[in-house]
């Protein structure tokens, strides 16, 4: 009885943390539309400037408390709120949770840059060591004090709600948002206040956790994916219900905690994933959402062109060839996921690109493919490589099947809930056998990966495992072309902008679904394997959900749906970053918030950056005469460079000026082309170009000819122009 | 044919249609006019399956579908237009229509030159000019033909039309006329909800009336636009007197 009582105490204090977290996440997204996925982050970037306040500089406790959770935490919510989230009106619900996620990814990286990771930092709890004796069993200062302000969040929430003016327009808007605008509510207030209340209920929290567990950046941001669970609880609605959920989760994870057997290897990782289990299962049961209409989506994709891709493969292969002849052993390992994680990114162009679904578990997926070419390529076997294929496909099917009914922030949700749930649970599973089947992980540690053999040849250096990634990129990026290109792609484009429209049709919705869903998770999957393979042995911790996040972010980024974006995602996270990351600290630094800030600057340009640079380099792509001057003199520098005239530096400096020479002169050529088109306006019968038709009668003479041109495009009655032309006449 | 009997759909405390009965026969233009908000979206979404009513039946030749998936009903022969234009952004208008055509063939098991059905009915609706332009670009009139284009693609024996002809100029809505009066002598049941009076006078052969939820006058043209409740309630004073 005494151990029951215990464990519902720790229970209730996990459910009071919660409950606040999650009553103020609830509060912004149904009075602004944002599902804010950086909410713990706010806590945990609340909860590190406490500790610095506090311990670090030594304040008194209520000043470090007024200073960060009074001033702080609401500030934080007000900026995101003024800079970010008001610029994203309008713009589709995936773009929004993308910046909200670069949010998430932009806090964790500055605070791991002003906090350094692994300095043990003490976090003492209020009132440490002091308790009192609540019938049979002790509660502690810290304890109570958490349960207590959970108890004076909700009466503070209801007051709030229901006792204020704001608070009844702030009801008001979750309703009917234009009919409260017509009635006068102002909504960058409501949206500003429900920012600052989210931002100080995500740092009291943050606060009242902290000194239970260690102060780490990522851990502690992801906690809160267990107060997401009570907030689904609420459907992100109803913060009573989101208070149920959270004293269910809580107490879950306390009576695990106390009654979970701690020597059985199997159970003893599940207590850390109960909550996102409960996630996933109260994902579950969210009601069927209504079919998407057509929402006013800003981006577009163009299919890609058939020269486009081949030009785009060749240039991967090409890359990968001066690559690998020059560059040493050291720099191939270490820019080797260019190409393999590179597919890995590939894989959302299709899912989040051309179907407008979201899935943040695309590492895991990678992991699957991972874990199966370590079991399944011994010794080099290709089976390895399909195996890993095929089970990350299949992995994703069995996701997909459950939540696949929903979409936008509930299918990242149960995507980011599994990735999570992988991670903390299944892939520290030792072996185990569900019947005949024996099913092996990561062997509680690591796996070692052997070298794929194929065509007779052993894959079994940093250089060639980085070609081999690089023809398998090419060809994923032909493949995922050749579905935009097919039937079934125009399918799930179509379904991006309407699925209600392709349901009249007669198209069940459910298999289009699954099936890009299953094809992104199989390319996941061979990128998981080939960056296995490149890693010689892997771990569990390369695939966690804060690793994905940033391909995710980086591939929406460069334009989901461009096949581009893959290569762009990959180059940059994987080559540029890491190498001007080499040349210092600050640039370190700078680079560890890159997919953060870019995925903020995401709303300003929902189409992304691949084709802005598309966009740029048109003059060079469409000038084959300097383009193959560019070619021709690219591989001299590299023929002098393989005789050993110079080194890398030189090498790479030729290469860059070469290039840039090549576009200069393409924009030159270009400018005088169109110049001369402008100066030769006579077409070639001899007749003028017809004028743009609002200057007609101001640098035109005014002729019935023109009236008749007129007429016809603005469709007037003939009667009207009989009318016209008797006046000109006279 | 398609038939809806005693539907009615709740909104909350909202009532937004009560015991709604209509019938489109096959080879007839049936009409349904109403004033805005009488609930004739919310019908045509209830007959679709976009919304689920609280009571009632819904057939399409003598099948009920009432409770099945949008697209089961679909594969019984219905199809429709929507009223907020759904049109597929990132294709061309050509693409809009052979989407609808290859989903079609799937599901009819009608693996007949798919993309010959695409440019006949391209012709048929009359947007060989902008065939290859994005929808995007083109004008709503022309956007509410892609949706035709699409309906038709599917081979409906139930074809419902939400609001057609806005956005079309009077010769555009004349050409429509025609084209939907040969649609129906091909033996489509043709359901129609349009604003245009002379349109709908012109060529339904049964009107029914909606207002507040509820029918109010079902009749021929000329009968309805006799009857003063629906003077009263929807085509005003101003059709009376000039009847």
């Amino acid at each position: 009885m005494d151990k029951f009582l215990i464990f519902t105490v720790v229970g209730l204090t996990l459910s009071a943390v919660y409950a606040i977290v999650a009553s103020g996440l609830v509060l912004t997204y149904a009075t602004t539309g944002i599902f804010n996925f950086a909410h713990g982050a706010i806590g945990m970037f609340v909860a590190f400037s406490y500790w610095q306040f506090r311990f670090a500089w030594g304040m008194p406790t209520p000043v470090a408390l007024v200073l960060a959770l009074g001033v702080l935490a609401p500030a934080i919510g007000l900026l995101i709120d003024r800079v970010i989230m008001r610029g994203l009106r309008g713009t589709s619900e995936a773009t929004r949770l993308v910046v909200s996620i670069s949010l998430l990814v932009g806090l964790i990286a500055v605070a791991n840059i002003v906090w350094e990771p692994g300095n043990s930092r003490p976090f003492r709890t209020f009132f440490e060591g002091k308790r009192i004796d609540v019938f049979v069993t002790t509660i502690t200062y810290h304890q109570g004090i958490t349960i207590l302000v959970a108890v004076i969040v909700a009466a503070g929430l209801r007051w709030l709600l229901h006792g204020t003016r704001i608070g009844v327009s702030m009801r008001a808007n979750v309703d009917d948002g234009t009919l409260t605008l017509l009635n006068g509510a102002r909504p960058n207030r409501i949206a500003g206040l429900s920012w600052a209340v989210g931002g100080f209920l995500a740092g009291v929290g943050g606060v009242l956790i902290a000194p239970t567990l260690s102060l780490e950046a990522g851990s502690l941001s992801l906690l809160i994916i267990n107060a997401y669970a009570a907030a689904i609880f609420g459907r992100l609605r109803s913060i009573p219900l989101t208070f149920v959920g959270a004293i269910v989760i809580g107490l879950t994870e306390g009576y695990l905690a106390g009654y979970l057997p701690g020597d059985n290897r199997y159970l003893a990782a599940f207590r850390p994933a109960a909550a996102v289990i409960i996630l996933f299962v109260a994902l579950l049961l969210v009601p069927n959402p209504r079919l998407r209409d057509r929402t006013h989506i800003r981006e577009y994709f163009p299919a890609p062109t058939h020269s486009g891709m081949a030009m785009m493969a060749g240039a991967v292969v090409v890359v990968a060839v001066v690559m690998v002849t020059t560059l040493d052993t050291v720099s191939l390992i270490s820019y080797g996921p260019v190409f393999s994680l590179g597919i890995v990114a590939l894989s959302l162009v299709p899912l989040v690109g051309f179907a407008g679904q979201i899935s943040l578990a695309q590492l895991s997926f990678g992991a699957v493919g991972a874990i199966a070419v370590a079991h399944h390529g011994v010794g080099g076997s290709p089976l390895g490589l399909v195996l890993a294929v095929v089970f990350a496909a299949l992995v994703g099917i069995v996701v997909a099947l459950p939540v696949m009914r929903l979409s936008g922030i509930y299918l990242a949700l149960a995507t980011a809930a599994f990735a999570v749930a992988l991670d903390r649970w299944m892939f520290n599973l030792p072996d185990f056998d569900i019947g005949p089947v024996h099913i092996s992980i990561f062997e509680v540690g690591s796996v070692s990966v052997d070298p794929v053999r194929l065509f007779g040849r052993d894959f079994d250096t940093p250089g060639s495992l980085m070609m081999l990634s690089a023809v398998a990129f090419a060809l994923v990026a032909l493949l995922v072309a050749a579905l935009r290109w097919s039937r079934f792609g125009r399918q799930l484009v179509a379904m991006r902008d309407s699925e209600a429209a392709c349901a009249t049709f007669g198209l069940n919705l459910l298999w289009p679904r699954i099936g890009v869903f299953a094809f992104s998770a199989g390319i996941a999957g061979l990128g998981g394997a080939l960056y296995a393979m490149q890693l010689g042995s892997v771990a569990p911790a390369r695939f966690g959900l804060l690793n994905g996040l940033p391909i995710f972010i980086v591939v929406v980024v460069g334009g989901a749906g461009l096949v581009g974006s893959g290569l762009f995602a990959g180059s940059m996270l994987f080559g540029v970053l890491p190498f001007t990351s080499g040349w210092g600290p600050v640039f370190a630094k700078i680079n560890s918030m890159f997919s953060g800030l870019a995925g903020i600057g995401l709303g300003r340009h929902p189409s992304g950056a691949v084709p802005v640079f598309s966009r740029a380099v048109s003059p060079l792509r469409n000038d084959p005469v300097v383009l193959a001057a560019m070619a021709v003199s690219m591989a001299a520098i590299y023929a002098l460079r393989i005789a050993g005239l110079y080194s890398n530096w030189p090498f790479a400096v030729l290469l860059a000026a070469a290039g840039a020479l090549a576009y200069l002169a393409a924009v030159r050529r270009s400018r005088a082309t169109t110049a001369e088109e402008d100066s030769g306006a006579d077409n070639e019968h001899g007749e003028r170009a017809p004028v743009e038709l609002e200057w007609v009668g101001i640098t035109e003479p005014w002729t019935p000819a023109q009236l008749a041109r007129i007429e016809q495009a603005l469709d007037l009655d003939s009667i009207k122009a009989e009318f016209v032309k008797a006046d000109l006449d006279a | 044919m398609l038939e809806a009997r005693d539907v009615s759909v709740q909104f909350g405390g909202h009532q937004a249609l009560s015991r709604v009965s209509i019938a489109a026969p096959a080879g007839q233009i049936t009409g349904l006019i109403g004033p805005n908000g009488a609930g004739k979206t919310t019908l045509f979404n209830a007959i679709s399956g976009l919304v689920t009513p609280t009571s009632g039946t819904i057939t399409i030749d003598g099948r009920d579908v009432t409770g099945t998936s949008l697209h089961k009903r679909a594969r019984c022969g219905l199809a429709r237009t929507f009223q907020q234009l759904e049109l597929f952004t990132m294709l061309t208008v050509r693409e809009n229509i052979r989407v609808a055509a290859d989903i079609r063939s799937r599901w009819a098991r009608d693996h007949t030159d798919v993309g010959a059905l695409t440019e006949a009915v391209i012709d048929r609706v009359g947007l060989r000019e902008v065939a290859d332009e994005r929808t995007t670009s083109i004008p709503t009139g022309q956007g509410r033909l892609v949706e035709l284009g699409r309906a038709l693609a599917c081979k409906p024996r139930v074809l419902l039309l939400d609001e057609p002809a806005s956005g079309q100029d009077d010769r555009e809505t004349e050409r429509f006329g025609r084209l939907l009066v040969e649609i129906a002598d091909e033996g489509t049941a043709v359901l129609l909800v349009e604003h245009d009076m002379s349109l709908v006078m012109d060529v339904c052969h049964c009107v029914h009336v909606l207002d507040l939820g509820q029918i109010i006058a079902v009749g021929t043209p000329s009968e309805i636009q006799a009857n003063t409740v629906v003077l009263d309630a929807y085509l005003g004073t101003d059709a009376r007197s000039a009847s």
